[in-house]
This record gives structure tokens, C-alpha cells and sequence, in this order.
């Protein structure tokens, strides 16, 4: 086989194993609850500790969770599903086994559309379909640490549902790794999947990549990267892990098939354990949980709850309401602020633009700028301020876009009524008539300043001009008449004045 | 029969106590006496909180004076298998492992037996982890057959099967697996049911084989067998395996007046002992002249029985026994420099000889190259074994074969060989591979050492077994025997 010898004579291969943990009150098979930041061991029962004599009762609204994301990615719901027992020893695993399914996975098939960065913020990139092989439904574990000597183990995460979501190999880049993250990320959250919040652990990512020389068909070797817990992580563990393997196959070497380890700080991937020392997990059915059946019925049911799909709304606003690609894509990236936006249009159809340019530009805006308010010193655990957190409400929104398009107001007042909404929640005419915003309309008071300025030497050339026939000229006059009003006329109202004066 | 209070049926007892001849009182302080008196020399129960117990029946009396009886059981000693939890009582299961833990839950059955009145009384001893046949594999003490006291009890509900024959304790719950429950009844003269898989909740039991533990009553009759059942057998969201309120049969009914009686073609064969020959063809006899039918039935597969079980129940086993690792209960090893290498000298220390080498085989069974082989053809034959005796039980209402192919043996006679020792179980397994009900009781002697006789019926058909058993016992003097000690 020649030697490619340019990284773009290489195709890579990337497949990920995507561990989320689904949005519930109790644990997987256990009535204990969870959530983030408890003192460690304060989240555990009998049934988490694996004390003798427990036994797993599976949480139906774990199931339901993983039955939604498989109906939102448009999956196979099969009528059954099982657990397995994956055996291996490790102090923070509380039974020394985990519970997982691997011959009945609850999700199976299904596929999820990524979006690529277009050649600019404003234009959109590339779509692709990316398919998943399955997901399935099993429980996390606990933590080890090692602190003074001594190594302490919490098993507040034990038992906490796990949704681990594996793709074929159809990723073709760390941009492509990227953009199905995000998409699988905003699929999963807006459905009420799962939150998603990387920073508290609950998307982790294994791996898998491999590279072959550009037209091959057969898969190279690849080594799975286990336990990243960042989007950017896993970009950067494909570029790294993707150059690696090039250099050996062109340095004459082969990939070795292993398990590694990423570390963020230096940048860099490291061996955890090679083919020969993989664990044999002993895997057989696990006996306490029966064959769940999955009822059609529930599936229906579900499938009422399935939001619309992120970049089918995006593609609606585009074609349907005539957005611009940066409005359409910022709006659908959340769920509720798609549905807020909707709910404007529904209140003012007659401009959508006009809404979405308002809440891409000043609402979001100002929401950042609370979110930056009250997180002080740039604490980033606060949550970012959502639409639901202001007072602002979507039928105000619409009555302020109605208010401008009909000339009552002009757009430069419009957002400082609108800056007046977001703080207060007052309706905008009620903040127009306190700041007395209102365009002046009153044709005899405006008719006598348009006459002064008419009669103003000063603008003599121009209504010379204008007699003679240039239209243009006409807008010279405007400017000292919105002075003398201070900016309160009526535009078209005063166009209509000077025809009739100038003749 | 004799008036002595250790010596009466817990149905006797509950006429007593609801008479007002009895209090629970006194009754526990006549089965403490019996128990100072007798279990130093048969070693059943490894635990009994005297004070305890007392103060236990003091509020049953006291509930009964106030009219708040709670059925028939209120005020009656129940003793419990170690490996089944009681909430601050010792949780065991006779291992190294457990000796220090005390139970933080209860079982279901626990609770059942609390809000049924009764007094949970004692820890019964067992074979480590309920892998045994003998009672010998106890890491904490030897338990003697109350009948001759130089023989094992059976095993591993050893401790239950003793109590009731030396007169300490009128019920007692065990558990079985592959006959954990039936072969000691039948060694020690008791009466001792297998549940129908998923009649009886497993929360609270101690694992060993997930898919054919049951918890079981014991008595020294058929009536206070059935009276123990009732109490245990109901509804658990706990157990996903437990039959649900939709999914049960009423217990009891009827007798059938006449009933088929299936006898498996060859099951008196080789190995079966003459004295058990002889006293099962008694039984037979009188079923017949009860006009029942005898027929013969074949279950070609039943040979497959007893690999399969020790497949299956190994393979489970060794995952079920991966928890005890000293992490996070039970014993820890000090001698360790690192976590893994502090669960594994743990597990080295805590376990005794019979539960390694089952760990072992069952953890060989499902490794990679082998499981198929093993494991994957075990669950193939069960489900053979599964649909040949549905299939048996279609025609015929119960199947009858001697529980235990020869009486008790003698301590330490098959310690030196385990596969022996498996032998023990051939008539007991195929009922736990197939999830059927199944009932030991006593038909006979071989000197002074008993031997039962075993009943197996379709999926909750615990009424005609236990029909068929009182049925015989009624005719019988074997019910309500104990040593003399």
C-alpha cells in the first residue's frame, strides 16, 4: 500500500458513545432522589448502596425519558426491553456490577440532523444526517477520590439514569463531532430529556477513532478516548487522536487497538489500557428485572410531547416567515424562546422580521446583560436569564412592532420603549403616552411649523429644485421640521404637508 | 401429645392465645428455657435477643387485652433464617464475611410478620451465603440433626429444619434455592414449602441466585405451614419479580377430592436409599387407597437437572456475591496498600472454601469463550426442564418423588466431596429451575432418622399441594414430632 503522505489523503473516522444523564426526580432503580452539589453519601438508600436483600425496581420516568429521545430522533421504540449485568470490580460501583442493557436496548436506530459552521455567522452551513445504533438505559456510578493517603468514595451519582447514546461511525471531522453535540444537546433539552449541563458532569463522551487513507472502504483501527465532559473536549481529542494516528501509519507503524485517556490541561491523550488487559465483563441477563414491555399506548402518548425539530422550525421561520438565517438560528437554539417568539407572531402576524429582530437584538441582549447582573463576579453557575424570567410578555412584544409599523412611533423610539417593557412589563402604549412619545398627528399645529420652515430662506434652493422636478430634493426640508417638533411628527404626515404647501 | 408449650402447633398455640389460656408471655419464656436447655447442644440459632423477644411479646399481649389482635399469629414465635433482615437484628448469613452487620431494613416478609402480630424471634443458622446442602459451610457455628445428634440437619436452612425438631420455636422461615428448604425438613421430620417463584417477595432476602431464591415456611405440620404462608405471600413493589395483586390465585381452596398423582418413570432408581424406597411406596399406597390416581410420567430431561442448576445458580452467584467487597460493609482486610487490593484480600478473608469455589465456577461460566458453552446452554436446558414438567402438570395435579435420596449422613461424612454433596438436591432443583411450588413432608424412618416425601404441582397451586399434605398427615403420626432431647 503506498504511503499517503498529506493529512487531507486521510479520511477520519469518529463514532461516539454519548453518557447523559436523563432529567428525573429518583434514581434509575431506586426511589432515592439526586441532583447536584449535596454532601457526598446524603443521596444514597439500602437500594444505592447494594446492601444485602435490595433489590432494583426500574423508574418509569427514566423509561419515559429514553422512550422520548428515541421518538425525538425518530427511532425504533421496540415492545421490549431488558437489563444485563455488566460485572467488574471498582470501590465506587456499589454492587460491583452495573446495571445496562446490551442485547434490548430501549432506543434503537434513529438519526439526528447536525448543522456545519457556514462560511460566515450569517450564512448556514452544510446539513447532515448522522445515524445512531442504539441507546440504552443503565446507571451511573459512583466517585473515587484520593485524599490524604486514604481514598473516599461518594455514591451520590450511583443509581443516577443513564441515556448512553451510540452513533454508527458517520462522523467525518472534529467539526462534525462538534456540530452533532450541539444538536443532540439542544434536541435533548428541549424535549425535557435531560439538562445537558456539562459542567455538572451529566454529558460525558467516549470516543471512537480511527483513519483510513481517502476512498478506502474498510475502517482503520481505532482507539476509543473514554470520559470527556466537554463539547470541546471531544473536538480536541479528535484532532489530537486523529494527527496521532496519521503520523504513526506514516511513520510505517499500525494503531494498536486501546482504551485512552484525555488530559485537557496538557492537551493531550494517554494510554489507559491496551486490547490484552480489556476487562471481560462477564455480561448476562439480570434476574430481578423482568422483560419490560413497552406499551403502545405509552409510546402515543410520548410521542404528543415530541417538539417540533430544531432545524425543521429553522427551516419553517426561514421559508414560512421569511427570516434571515441568523434571526431563524438564534431563535430556534431554545426551545422556549421559539415558542415566546411564536406566540408574538401569533399576537401580530403581519411582521415576524420585525419581532424576531427585536428579540435577537434587544431582548437577548438585555436578558445577557441580567444573567452577567446577577451572577456578580462572573460566576458561571448562575443560570442565564431565559425569556420566562423577565416580565416582558410576547403580546406586548407584537404590540410594540404593531406600533411602529404603523408610524405612531419611530424605530429609535420603539427601543427605548422597548428597553421601558423589559424593566416594568407595562404595556408600550401605556409607556408612550408617559414619555409623551407619541408622533405628533395634529395637522394644524404641524401645518403652521411646516409653513414657517417652508417660508425659511435658507431652504429656498431646495424647493426651487423640487419645482423643477427633482422629488429628492422634498427630504431637505423634512430635517428642520422633525427638529422644530423635536422629532415627535409624523413622517408620512409631513410629507403629505409639503406636496400640498409646495403645490 | 403432651401439654408442654414447646411441644404445640402454632395453631394450637393461636387457640390458646385467643382463649386467654396463654399469654405470648409465657410462651416465650417456655421457649427461652427450652432454648438454654437445648440449642447449646444443637447449634440452631446463632442469635436470640432474650430481652428483646420478651418485650416483643409483652406488646402483643398487650395489644390483645386492648382488642387489637392482629390475626391468628399475633403473639407467635416466628425464627428467621439469617440471610433473611430484621431491622436491627443480625444479618450474617452464617459468613465471616457479614458477622458484624446489623440489618438497617426489613424484609417484606418482616414486615408482613409484624403486622400479623408475630414475634420475630432468633437468627437461624445456615450454610454460608445458603450454599450447602448440610448446614456444615456455617462459618459461625455446626447445627446437629436433633435426631441424632452425630448427623447433619440438611442444609442450607439447617438452623429452621432444627429449631422445629428440637422444639425451640413452633415456625420458622428459610430460604431455597435447589431445596434449601425441603431437604432439611426432610432430614429433621418437618414440614417445609417452596413457594411458587414470585409468591413470596425477595426484598430483604439475601441473594444467591436471584432467579431461584424463594422464602419459605416450616413447621412441624402442614396446617401451621399454610398458616405461615398465608402471612408471607402478598403483593411487593420492591420485587419486580413478585406476582402482583392481578397475578394471584386465592389461597387456600378446596382439596380436590381425588387427585392425579404423577410419579416420574425410574425416579426409585439407582442411589435412592431401600428404607426410602420402602416408605415412599407406602405413600403411594395410600394415596391410592384415598383413590387417588397413580400415574407414571416421563421427564426425559430431568437428568440435565442438577449441571444446570449449578450453572445457573453459580453464574448468578458470583455476580451477586461481587458486593461484598469491605467498600462499604462487611469485612475489610487490613492488609492492603491500595482499594482494589483491600477488596480483594477482603473477599479472600471474608469468604469461606464452598462460596469461593462456587464464585469461582460461576464467574468461569460466563467469561468470554465460555459462556456460550456453559451458561448459554444452561438457560437453554432449564427452559427444556421448564416445559417438560408444565407439560407433566398438565396431565397430573401434583408430581411425587422422595425429597432426599437418603437420610441424613453424618457430620463431616461428605465434606472432602462437594460433587456428592450436589447429589443431595437431585429430586429438589428441577422445582426451582421451573419456578413450581414444592412441599416436603414427613412420611417414614430410617431408625430414628426421618425421611419425607415431595410434592410438586403447576405455578400457584400451593393449595393442592398443601391439601394433599394434610390429606396424608392426617392419616399419619408424623406431624408435630420432636426429638427428644
Amino acid at each position: 500500500m503506498s504511503q499517503s503522505t498529506a493529512s487531507s489523503d486521510w479520511e477520519i473516522v469518529i463514532g461516539l458513545e454519548v453518557h447523559v444523564q436523563l432529567h428525573t426526580r429518583a434514581k434509575v432503580f431506586a426511589s432515592c432522589g439526586w441532583g447536584f452539589g449535596q454532601e457526598p453519601n446524603e443521596q444514597v438508600d439500602a437500594v444505592v448502596l447494594g446492601l444485602p436483600g435490595t433489590l432494583p425496581v426500574v423508574n418509569r420516568e427514566a423509561v419515559e425519558r429514553s422512550i422520548l429521545f428515541g421518538l425525538v430522533v425518530g427511532a425504533e421504540i421496540p415492545e421490549r426491553c431488558a437489563w444485563d449485568r455488566k460485572n467488574y470490580f471498582y470501590p465506587d460501583n456499589p454492587k460491583n456490577y452495573q446495571l445496562t442493557q446490551k442485547d434490548f436496548p430501549v432506543v434503537v436506530g434513529g438519526k439526528v440532523e447536525i448543522e456545519l459552521p457556514g462560511a460566515s455567522r450569517n450564512v448556514m452551513g452544510e446539513h447532515k444526517w448522522i445515524r445512531l445504533h442504539h441507546a440504552h438505559l443503565e446507571e451511573d456510578v459512583g466517585k473515587l477520590s484520593h485524599a490524604g493517603g486514604g481514598s473516599l468514595v461518594d455514591y451520590n451519582r450511583a443509581g443516577v439514569p443513564l441515556l448512553e447514546i451510540v452513533t454508527e461511525p458517520d462522523l467525518r471531522s472534529a467539526a462534525e463531532a462538534e456540530a452533532f453535540l450541539r444538536s443532540l444537546v439542544a434536541m435533548l433539552t428541549q424535549a425535557g430529556v435531560a439538562d445537558c449541563d456539562m459542567e455538572k458532569g451529566q454529558l460525558r463522551c467516549d470516543c471512537n477513532v480511527s483513519v483510513r487513507p481517502r476512498g478506502a472502504t474498510k475502517l482503520g483501527t481505532r482507539t476509543e478516548t473514554k470520559n470527556l465532559n466537554s463539547i470541546s473536549g471531544v473536538r480536541d481529542t479528535v484532532i489530537y487522536e486523529s494527527a496521532r494516528q496519521i503520523r504513526e501509519l506514516q511513520a510505517g507503524r499500525t494503531i494498536v487497538q486501546e482504551t485512552r485517556g484525555w488530559n485537557a490541561e496538557q492537551g493531550r491523550g494517554y494510554v489507559l489500557r491496551d486490547k490484552e488487559d480489556a476487562h471481560d465483563y462477564r455480561y448476562f441477563p439480570d434476574p430481578d428485572i423482568p422483560t419490560l414491555l413497552i406499551s403502545r399506548d405509552t409510546v402515543q402518548r410520548l410521542q404528543q410531547q415530541v417538539p417540533e425539530n430544531l432545524y425543521d422550525r429553522q427551516r419553517r421561520y426561514m421559508e414560512k416567515l421569511a427570516l434571515p438565517y441568523t434571526a431563524a438560528s438564534v431563535l430556534v437554539a431554545q426551545r422556549r424562546l421559539a415558542e415566546w417568539f411564536e406566540e408574538a407572531v401569533a399576537a401580530y402576524p403581519a411582521n415576524p422580521q420585525g419581532i424576531a429582530n427585536l428579540i435577537a437584538n434587544d431582548l437577548l441582549r438585555d436578558l445577557a446583560a441580567g444573567s452577567a447582573e446577577s451572577s456578580g463576579e462572573g460566576v458561571s453557575t448562575t443560570p442565564a436569564k431565559t425569556v420566562d424570567d423577565c416580565p416582558l410578555k410576547p403580546a406586548q412584544l407584537a404590540a410594540l412592532v404593531k406600533l411602529t409599523d404603523e408610524g405612531l412611533i419611530s424605530k429609535q423610539q420603539a427601543k427605548e420603549v422597548f428597553a421601558e417593557m423589559f424593566k416594568t412589563g407595562q404595556d408600550p402604549m401605556v409607556i408612550v403616552d408617559q414619555k409623551g412619545l407619541k408622533q405628533n398627528s395634529d395637522t394644524g399645529e404641524l401645518e403652521k411649523i411646516v409653513r414657517e420652515v417652508v417660508a425659511d430662506p435658507a431652504v429656498a434652493k431646495s424647493i426651487a429644485e423640487y419645482r423643477a422636478g427633482n422629488e429628492k430634493a422634498i427630504n431637505a426640508l423634512k430635517g428642520p421640521i422633525m427638529k422644530r417638533t423635536q422629532g415627535k411628527a409624523n413622517p408620512g404626515l409631513i410629507d403629505q404637508l409639503l406636496r400640498k404647501i409646495l403645490g | 401429645m403432651s401439654n408442654a408449650l414447646h411441644q404445640l402447633s402454632a395453631v394450637e398455640l393461636s387457640q390458646r392465645l385467643q382463649a386467654g389460656t396463654l399469654t405470648s408471655r409465657a410462651l416465650v419464656d417456655a421457649l427461652i428455657a427450652r432454648h438454654e436447655a437445648v440449642n447449646p447442644k444443637v447449634g440452631a440459632f446463632t442469635a436470640l435477643d432474650i430481652a428483646d423477644v420478651r418485650a416483643q411479646a409483652d406488646a402483643s399481649d398487650e395489644r390483645r387485652r386492648q382488642g387489637k389482635s392482629r390475626g391468628p399469629l399475633e403473639g407467635i414465635p416466628v425464627a428467621i433464617k439469617d440471610n433473611i433482615a430484621v431491622k436491627g437484628q443480625p444479618l450474617t448469613c452464617s459468613s465471616k464475611m457479614l458477622a458484624k452487620l446489623v440489618s438497617p431494613y426489613d424484609a417484606h416478609v418482616t414486615e408482613q410478620l409484624r403486622s400479623a402480630g408475630a414475634i420475630l424471634y432468633g437468627r437461624l443458622n445456615m450454610d454460608e451465603f445458603a450454599m450447602g446442602s448440610s448446614t456444615e459451610n456455617s462459618a459461625l457455628q455446626k447445627t446437629f440433626n436433633p435426631w441424632d445428634l452425630s448427623r447433619i440437619p440438611g442444609g442450607s436452612s439447617g438452623g429452621s429444619a432444627a429449631a422445629l425438631a428440637a422444639g425451640l420455636v413452633p415456625l420458622a422461615l428459610g430460604s431455597d434455592t435447589g431445596g434449601s428448604i425441603r431437604q432439611p425438613a426432610s432430614h429433621c421430620g418437618v414440614v417445609g414449602l417452596k413457594p411458587t417463584y414470585g409468591l413470596v417477595s425477595r426484598f430483604g432476602l439475601v441473594a444467591f441466585a436471584s432467579s431461584l431464591d424463594q422464602i419459605g415456611p416450616m413447621a412441624r405440620s402442614v396446617e401451621d405451614c399454610e398458616l405461615l404462608l398465608q402471612v408471607l405471600a402478598t403483593p411487593d413493589a420492591r420485587d419486580m419479580t413478585c406476582f402482583d395483586a392481578s397475578h394471584r390465585q386465592p389461597l387456600p381452596v378446596a382439596a380436590p377430592a381425588a387427585l392425579r398423582i404423577g410419579v416420574p418413570r425410574g425416579f426409585l432408581g439407582k442411589g435412592v436409599a431401600p428404607e426410602v424406597v420402602q416408605a415412599l411406596e407406602s405413600v403411594l399406597d395410600f394415596y391410592r387407597r384415598q383413590g387417588c390416581a397413580i400415574v407414571e410420567v416421563d421427564l426425559p430431561s430431568a437428568d440435565l437437572a442438577v449441571p444446570t442448576y449449578y450453572v445457573v445458580a453459580t453464574a448468578e452467584a458470583s455476580s451477586n456475591l461481587g458486593r461484598y467487597d469491605g467498600v462499604r460493609y462487611g469485612h475489610r482486610s487490613t492488609q492492603a496498600s491500595n482499594p482494589i487490593e483491600m477488596m480483594t484480600n477482603s473477599r479472600s478473608e471474608g469468604f469461606g472454601p464452598e462460596v469461593k469455589r462456587r464464585i469461582l465456577l460461576g464467574t468461569f461460566v460466563l467469561s468470554a469463550g465460555y459462556a456460550d458453552a456453559y451458561y448459554v446452554r444452561a438457560l437453554r436446558a432449564r427452559a427444556k426442564i421448564r416445559a417438560e414438567y408444565l407439560g407433566a402438570l398438565a396431565k397430573v395435579d401434583v408430581l411425587l418423588t422422595p425429597t432426599v435420596p437418603t437420610p441424613a449422613f453424618k457430620v463431616g461424612e461428605k465434606a472432602s466431596d462437594p460433587l456428592q454433596l450436589y447429589l443431595e438436591d437431585i429430586f429438589t432443583i428441577p422445582a426451582n429451575l421451573a419456578g413450581l411450588p414444592a412441599l416436603s413432608v414427613p412420611c417414614g424412618r430410617s431408625g430414628q432418622l426421618p425421611i419425607g416425601f415431595h410434592l410438586v404441582g403447576a405455578p400457584q397451586s400451593e393449595a393442592k399441594l398443601l391439601a394433599a399434605g394434610k390429606l396424608f398427615e392426617a392419616a399419619h403420626g408424623f406431624a408435630h414430632q420432636q426429638a427428644a432431647l
